[in-house]
């Protein structure tokens, strides 16, 4: 296939996906909508604080902390494991499987395309926030403004990779939809999406920098609110696409073995 | 009386069916065994930085957070299945078979899918306050329990009231799978003491959707520490909540146009 033709696909199918996206817009709101983690979490963490601050955590510092974590969740975040848990058991797969285009990438193109329809939704709320909340402050340094979206790409593509793993998993097992629920329960607790990573004891933090959860999510939100400094900054952005690549050829590899194991059934 | 044998039947035949399928009791119970101590975790995290949430120790905290996985395994398993059940029912237009049987519409959709397993969220939460009452030193009286049970029926009228009324909407517009994960995750702020819930917060959380009052209040009794006026008040707002929903369902109902009409 020549390049022209490939990206002209690759442009029709961003633009299915992105149709798909609109259409069911009522959908995407809710989903929006039903995103109230970082409020509740941001509940507790303020009673906590209560006048005096949690480790470098003020009620601004929570405040940004928490609407950032909304925000990389929204532009962040991917749903695949559901969708290829249910092609594999439905059987649409096949479909996929003949076209002449990687089946990953296709996933993944048509999981992009919801982002922007989701950030046209959810940004202009997390805006209005920024904007009457006197206590949330912008990042100063520009090197952070400038990490920020690779950051928050890369948590993106890291969401999508562990949820093609786990939703690979459908071709062996029949549960693979409750073990993301798992990997999701972990998320949440281990990601700085409940909790601000620099709250967790030492011996916690160090193991979490080996893991994927911080770079899906702690990562961005640190670098928003300016808890880094440019080293590390730098260091934990190399660090995250270094774990994007790994968990690409585990993916990968996953998923191969995974559609071999799905033909034998003459799928 | 009919109505009551059709219910028990009723009931027997969904927990029959569930039964069929014990493998998913072990892989849900492991996955809602983790969920809880992943909604506990933060809790620790929070205790290890500060003595008390606004006037809860930790192990009130957690108290709360038993009921609160109480109030869940009710829902997941005696509330939320059934009335999933409807808005699918709605939407392909097989709720016609239930408006002709000869019993009340409501109590049949209510108990149509029971799924038992999923009550091991409430043994857990049970477990959880035992220990916690244990911690604190606290032994509650008699009274204290029945005030407990009392707030705690209180709790589940309004969880079901609230499911009632989000499912009646499936008359209206017929898409809202999600409605039910949206109801799911409002209902996550209920986890914590209500004294976390301050100003404009406490308002809403208080009288627009009382998430504060259906596991704190229980809490608090197990503890002692609700006044009886109180008690009475949030029994009373069960009623009416349930009273509520039925009309609106009622009128939901009317508005049912079914798959040939």
């Amino acid at each position: 296939m020549s390049v022209r033709s490939t990206a002209r696909s690759m442009r029709a199918m961003l633009r299915i996906g992105f149709l798909d996206a609109i259409a069911y817009r009522g959908e995407t709101i809710v989903w929006m909508l039903s995103t109230t983690m970082p409020l509740v979490m941001f509940l507790l963490w303020s009673a906590a604080a209560d006048g005096k601050p949690i480790g470098r955590y003020g009620a601004g510092e929570l405040h940004s902390y928490f609407l950032a974590a909304f925000v990389v969740r929204q532009l962040g975040g991917s749903w695949a494991a559901w969708q290829i848990n249910m092609e594999v058991r439905d059987g649409t797969l096949g479909m996929r499987l003949l076209r002449p285009v990687n089946p990953l990438v296709h996933y993944a193109i048509e999981q992009a395309a919801h982002v922007p329809v989701r950030a046209f939704f959810s940004m202009p709320v997390a805006l209005l926030f920024f904007a009457l909340d006197p206590l949330i402050h912008a990042p100063k340094e520009p090197l952070m403004l400038v990490l920020f979206p690779i950051s928050v790409l890369g948590a993106w593509a890291l969401s999508f990779l562990m949820n093609v793993i786990v939703g690979a998993l459908a071709f062996f097992i029949e549960q693979s939809v409750k073990l993301m629920d798992v990997y999701t329960a972990l998320f949440f607790v281990f990601s700085g999406y409940m909790v601000p990573l620099d709250l967790f004891p030492e011996p916690v933090r160090v193991v979490l920098d080996y893991l994927p959860f911080r770079y899906q999510m702690g990562l961005s939100v640190e670098l928003l609110t300016g808890a880094l400094s440019p080293g590390t900054a730098l260091r934990l952005v190399a660090q995250q696409w270094v774990m994007v690549a790994l968990v690409t050829l585990s993916a990968h590899a996953v998923f191969r073995r995974g559609v071999r194991h799905f033909e034998a059934y003459g799928g | 009386m009919r109505t009551l044998a059709t219910l028990k039947a009723q009931v027997r035949l969904s927990v029959t069916t569930s039964l069929q399928y014990r493998a998913d009791f072990l892989v849900d119970g492991a996955v809602e065994l983790f969920w809880i101590a992943a909604a506990i975790y933060p809790l620790v995290v929070v205790f290890d930085r500060t003595e008390s949430l606004g006037g809860w120790s930790f192990d009130a905290a957690l108290v709360v957070a038993g009921i609160f996985a109480i109030l869940q395994g009710v829902m997941e398993g005696l509330i939320s299945p059934s009335l999933t059940g409807l808005v699918e029912q709605v939407r392909k237009g097989t709720f016609d078979f239930v408006l002709v049987k000869p019993v009340d519409s409501q109590l049949f959709v209510s108990f149509s899918k029971v799924q038992p397993w999923r009550c091991i969220n409430a043994l857990v939460g049970l477990g959880i306050i035992v220990r916690s009452l244990y911690r604190i030193g606290y032994l509650p009286s008699a009274y204290d329990l029945f005030a407990a049970a009392v707030a705690l029926t209180a709790s589940v009228a309004f969880l079901y009231a609230f499911w009632l009324v989000a499912a009646s909407t499936a008359f209206y517009v017929i898409r809202i799978d999600n409605i039910t994960y949206l109801f799911s995750s409002v209902l996550d702020a209920a986890r914590w003491p209500r004294s976390v819930f301050r100003g404009v917060m406490r308002l809403v959380f208080t009288f627009v959707i009382p998430l504060a009052l259906m596991t704190s209040y229980p809490a608090e009794a197990l503890l002692g520490r609700l006044d009886g006026a109180t008690l009475w008040a949030s029994a009373a707002a069960g009623v009416v909540a349930l009273v509520v929903s039925r009309l609106l369902w009622k009128r939901a109902v009317n508005h049912y146009a079914s798959a040939s009409s």
